[in-house]
């Protein structure tokens, strides 16, 4: 039968015949094994089902793991170079989610010497497309016995083509993310920048690396990028108009901490921080400590009122400059005459200043800065923080000369949130550079009462509608502040003349305060538009005023009119007419008295003891400000006071006799 | 084709007493082999500068050889299986020992000899005709108790091994062993020497990776991915994935365009991402069915030379199947190795062709007494 085989009929005999009757078959009785070499049979019998198992147990491990790297995700064993790097670090986004800073997939060109074949040759191809390649060091780099060297990180798109089409075996890429920041300089301080290999190095950027390296999701900064750009354009155009050197400014949302802007100049593209200079990288709003003048003046009065040492009616005779310890102590443009505490911030004068702080005295205006945050490191979320210096022993004249901010020097960051505390009814919130949300809002730490706090906001609008800060008013929106023009410390610890920084710090409105403004010009050189001036006035206030106008519709201020009843301020006649007020005249008589007895408690050491007791002219307050009646700051308030332990840095004495300034 | 059962002619009795399953396994993967060379070998060559197909030219030149070595092995007796392996040892033992002085050097080896434009790795066919010269020496030392066999195929061994080792040629060295050890093991060594084997191996193991500075790499790199380079492994594992159940299609995978070896040592990878799971397993099965099925067919099987040359052959053809694998998955520390007739492989896909022919010889089916070897 060709062709066809019996399946019915396999060839199963033939084994059997083998196997199962192998004595029968008389040649396979020839070869039949011996007991001995039966029993070597049947050994490798046994091992061949051993081994029989193992392979089929390797076949079903490979299958198995087969199945598994075709079917289950990627193991994490190693980074992968089809998916994309593995965590990308995170957005950051400003408080309505612009991008402040992403990571961009670009390739890396790097080379494997040892399969180059012709270094120079590659050389020259490579310097054609990426010029700042030279040719030298590029040959020498694929000379080397490495096997891989760098050559150019984060290339374009069109770079990469280029390579490519060279189709050199040796030349590869490694896909790595860029850090962008699409809003260039305009967030260089707050957002800061990062290394190639995506390490935070300043600014968000290093403070909080490990959240953004995590890459888990974008970070949400407090900074409103509208805003930001308004504060950097006002104060970009007032250091232009006034020939400065930088400044520093920010604005900062006193319900919250928020800050919503920050901005220091002379600034720098955080693309390229290796380019910039180290001025234009030190960031003045946090870093940099400067005395901030007559914005003290603020702080003083509050610990004179909170503390029940002076009342809005009373004042100090302001004829004299003071003599101390061979400094003197006058005004600028001084009025030579006694002064009410409303005309003392309205005209800034640091006479009055002194004079009220020497009868509250030193340990009671230590223990008040220390609970403004003025004395300690702003805990600011940056690694870029300023530590504020103060003198280590302090003195009477020191107590003096701070009263209006000369002899201590302190971070923008920390007036900004001063000044918040000072304006939001006395609760002291720290900065913050992340958004809040609703549930996540610092209580605040009260510093003055409400009282005082609604007092000093009446003193700080009182500046801009008849001080020194009139420049700075935006019409609907109450605007309050204060001016401050210190003079720079040299670097030799002495004052100079000629460098004077111009502060300006605000809050607005003041009917319902919401946002604290501080801006610093550093170094304005008077203009034909400031007929010789390049005080804070000048230079800040205006800035201020225009911020103001434009940030408050973007924020949804709605200004009110200049008549409505809130927007009326009762101080303004004290100043307008200090001697002849109908309501005030009366009770502002005490005024002598007031002031000898001020004049007396200087010489008392104890001014804590002198707080609680009765101020004669409170029902002067009352009726001239309609406010409450006015409670004497309890006890506790003392009790408050206890000498903070500071841990303040060597503080160069001021040299300089003349410390008046404005 | 087929032959009467009657037909007493050479071909007609191979054909009814050979295992046709096997050769049908063996002639599948043939076919894939061809098929994935020529999806996976021009990207090598373009990038090592030859022509598109010049490395699958040479694979189809040397496919008909390798099926004549099929054929021809299987065609033998038992007897003639041992007399060719025997005398063919000899010779390859000579030429790899050659290969030490007049041996082209590739890759820092000297293992091949140059033929016009081929070259020859003579220690490719060595690998089964010591399979056989050593079954024959297990096998003498059972039925003529004069001979010294084992002490000869230990003698034999050490030699082979010597010269394997000064190519060096690391590879190959650990099939020879395993397959010797192999062959030892089933000829009933000792359980203590067994033990003794199996510890110096682990030794040998060891040793070679503090020795080594290129095993200690490769072996480092498998335990802690971080310490090195896991470039060519992370991209076999990323072939897999990218191709899934069915594949990407053929000639549409990219592992190949990246990986220096994927024509040879990570052709799985290669099929893995162009013809997907199911093709790969087909080839597990392919194989697993080769060497299982020889195997189990031995267990019938009550000559001594038989089960112990089938043992080496098969032996060496699975394990070298197995390390391909296991390596590209990522199983085991990666190890130049080919995958048996679906990688490029040049003069050693008819090397493996023969070891399979002779296989294919021991398992024929056969009248009892018509063993004489």
């Amino acid at each position: 039968m060709i062709g066809r085989r019996n399946r019915h009929q396999p060839a199963q005999p033939d084994f059997q015949v083998q196997r199962a009757q192998p004595v029968i078959n008389p040649i396979a009785l020839q070869l039949e094994p011996d007991g001995v070499q039966r029993r070597a049979l049947e050994i490798s019998h046994h091992r061949l089902i051993l081994g029989l198992g193992l392979f089929a147990m390797a076949f079903l491990v490979i299958a198995v793991r087969l199945a598994m790297v075709t079917l289950l995700p990627a193991e994490n064993d190693g980074p992968s170079i089809a998916a994309a790097p593995a965590a990308a670090r995170a957005d950051i986004l400003d408080r309505n989610g612009v991008v402040l800073a992403t990571s961009l997939t670009t390739a890396s060109l790097y080379a494997n010497p040892q399969n180059i074949r012709d270094p120079q040759a590659i050389a020259l191809a490579l310097n054609e497309i990426l010029p700042e390649l030279s040719v030298e060091t590029t040959a020498a780099k694929l000379a080397g016995d490495k096997t891989f060297v760098w050559l150019k990180r984060n290339l374009t798109p069109k770079q990469q083509m280029a390579v490519i089409r060279l189709g050199d075996p040796g030349l590869q890429f490694l896909h790595e993310t860029k850090r962008v920041y699409p809003q260039g300089n305009l967030t260089a301080h707050v957002v800061g920048f990062a290394d190639v290999d995506a390490r935070g190095l300043a600014g968000a950027e290093r403070s909080f690396d490990d959240v953004l390296a995590a890459g888990q999701q974008p970070l949400s900064l407090s900074i409103d990028v509208r805003i930001q750009h308004i504060l950097h354009e006002e104060m970009s155009r007032a250091i232009a108009d006034f020939t400065a050197i930088g400044g520093a400014g920010m604005v900062m949302d006193i319900a919250t901490g928020e800050l919503l802007a920050m901005v220091s100049l002379p600034d720098f593209d955080p693309a390229r921080p290796g380019t910039a200079s180290d001025d234009a990288r030190f960031n003045r709003a946090t870093l940099g400590t400067f005395e901030m003048g007559s914005t003290f003046k603020l702080f003083n009065t509050a610990i004179g009122l909170d503390t029940g040492a002076v009342t809005l009616a009373g004042g100090f005779d302001a004829t004299n400059p003071i003599r101390i310890g061979g400094f003197t102590i006058d005004d600028y443009k001084g009025k030579h005459r006694w002064l009410s505490i409303p005309e003392i911030i309205a005209y800034s004068s640091n006479i009055g200043s002194a004079k009220l702080a020497d009868t509250f005295g030193a340990e009671v205006q230590k223990a008040y800065l220390q609970r403004f945050g003025l004395l300690a490191k702003s805990p600011i979320e940056l690694a870029e923080v300023g530590v504020p210096q103060y003198p280590k022993n302090w003195k009477r004249i020191n107590t003096m000369t701070i009263a209006y901010g000369h002899g201590i020097s302190v971070t923008a960051t920390q007036l900004v949130a001063g000044i918040g505390a000072l304006a939001n009814g006395g609760l002291l919130r720290h900065p913050t550079l992340l958004k809040r949300a609703a549930g996540e809002v610092a209580e605040g730490t009260r510093v003055v009462s409400e009282q005082t706090s609604a007092q000093i906001r009446q003193l700080m609008r009182l500046v801009v509608q008849v001080g020194s800060g009139k420049k700075a008013n935006a019409p609907g929106y109450l605007v309050g502040g204060k001016t401050g023009t210190a003079e720079k410390i040299t670097t030799q610890g002495g004052y100079n003349k000629n460098s004077r920084m111009a502060v300006f710090a605000a809050a607005f409105p003041m009917h319902a305060p919401r946002y604290a403004i501080v801006m610093m010009i550093d170094e304005p050189k008077p203009n034909a538009q400031s007929y010789g001036y390049a005080t804070a006035g000048w230079v800040a206030a205006p800035a201020v005023g225009a911020l103001v106008q434009r940030m408050a519709p973007l924020l949804g201020i709605a200004p009110i009119d200049d008549d409505a009843p809130e927007a009326q301020n009762p101080l303004v006649a004290m100043v307008e007419n200090p001697q002849g007020a109908p309501a005030s005249a009366a009770q502002i008589q005490p005024k002598s008295d007031a002031s000898k007895e001020k004049q007396a408690k200087a010489q008392a050491p104890s001014p804590v003891a002198t707080a609680p007791a009765p101020v004669q002219p409170a029902t002067t307050g009352e009726i001239i400000f309609q406010a409450k009646p006015f409670v004497a700051t309890p006890v506790s308030t003392g009790a408050a006071l206890q000498p903070a332990p500071v841990a303040a840095k060597p503080f160069v004495p001021n040299e300089d006799p003349a410390l008046a300034v404005e | 084709m087929s032959f009467s059962r009657a037909d007493r002619s050479l071909v007609g009795q191979w054909w009814w007493t050979v295992d046709r399953w096997m050769l049908a396994a063996v002639v599948a993967l043939l076919f894939l082999g061809a098929i994935l060379v020529l999806a996976a070998s021009p990207a090598v060559a373009t990038r090592i500068g030859m022509d598109n197909f010049a490395l699958a030219q040479r694979h189809f030149m040397m496919l008909p050889l390798a099926a004549l070595a099929i054929l021809g092995g299987s065609m033998l007796s038992p007897r003639q299986v041992r007399r060719a392996g025997v005398v063919l040892f000899l010779m390859f033992l000579t030429l790899t020992f050659l290969t030490l002085f007049i041996g082209a050097e590739i890759k820092g080896a000297t293992r091949w000899i140059a033929l016009g434009p081929f070259s020859l790795q003579p220690s490719e066919f060595l690998k089964p005709c010591f399979a056989i010269f050593a079954a024959w020496m297990f096998a003498l030392q059972k039925t003529n108790p004069g001979v010294p066999g084992n002490l000869i195929s230990v003698l034999v061994f050490l030699v082979v091994i010597g010269i394997l080792l000064k190519q060096p040629d690391l590879g190959m060295t650990a099939v020879v062993t395993a397959t010797w050890a192999a062959q030892f093991f089933i000829a009933g060594l000792p359980i203590f020497w067994v033990l003794l084997l199996v510890g110096l191996g682990i030794a040998g193991l060891v040793g070679a990776y503090f020795m080594l500075p290129h095993v200690t790499e490769r072996v480092d790199q498998f335990f802690n991915p971080e310490s090195g380079d896991t470039y060519q492994i992370d991209r076999a594992l990323e072939a897999f994935q990218n191709g899934g159940l069915y594949g990407t299609g053929p000639g549409e995978g990219s592992v190949k365009l990246v990986l220096p070896d994927a024509h040879a040592d990570f052709v799985f990878a290669v099929a893995g991402e162009e013809f997907g799971l199911v093709v790969c397993l087909l080839l597990v099965v392919l194989f697993a069915f080769i060497v299982l099925r020889a195997l189990a067919r031995l267990l019938g099987e009550h000559n001594h030379f038989i089960i112990l040359a089938a043992t080496g052959l098969v032996t060496s053809f699975g394990l070298q199947a197995i390390i391909n694998m296991a390596s590209s998955l990522h199983l085991m520390p990666t190890k130049g190795m080919t995958l048996p007739f679906i990688s490029y492989g040049g003069s050693s896909i008819v090397a493996i062709g023969l070891g399979i022919g002779f296989l294919l010889a021991l398992t024929r089916r056969r009248f009892p007494g018509s063993v004489e070897a």
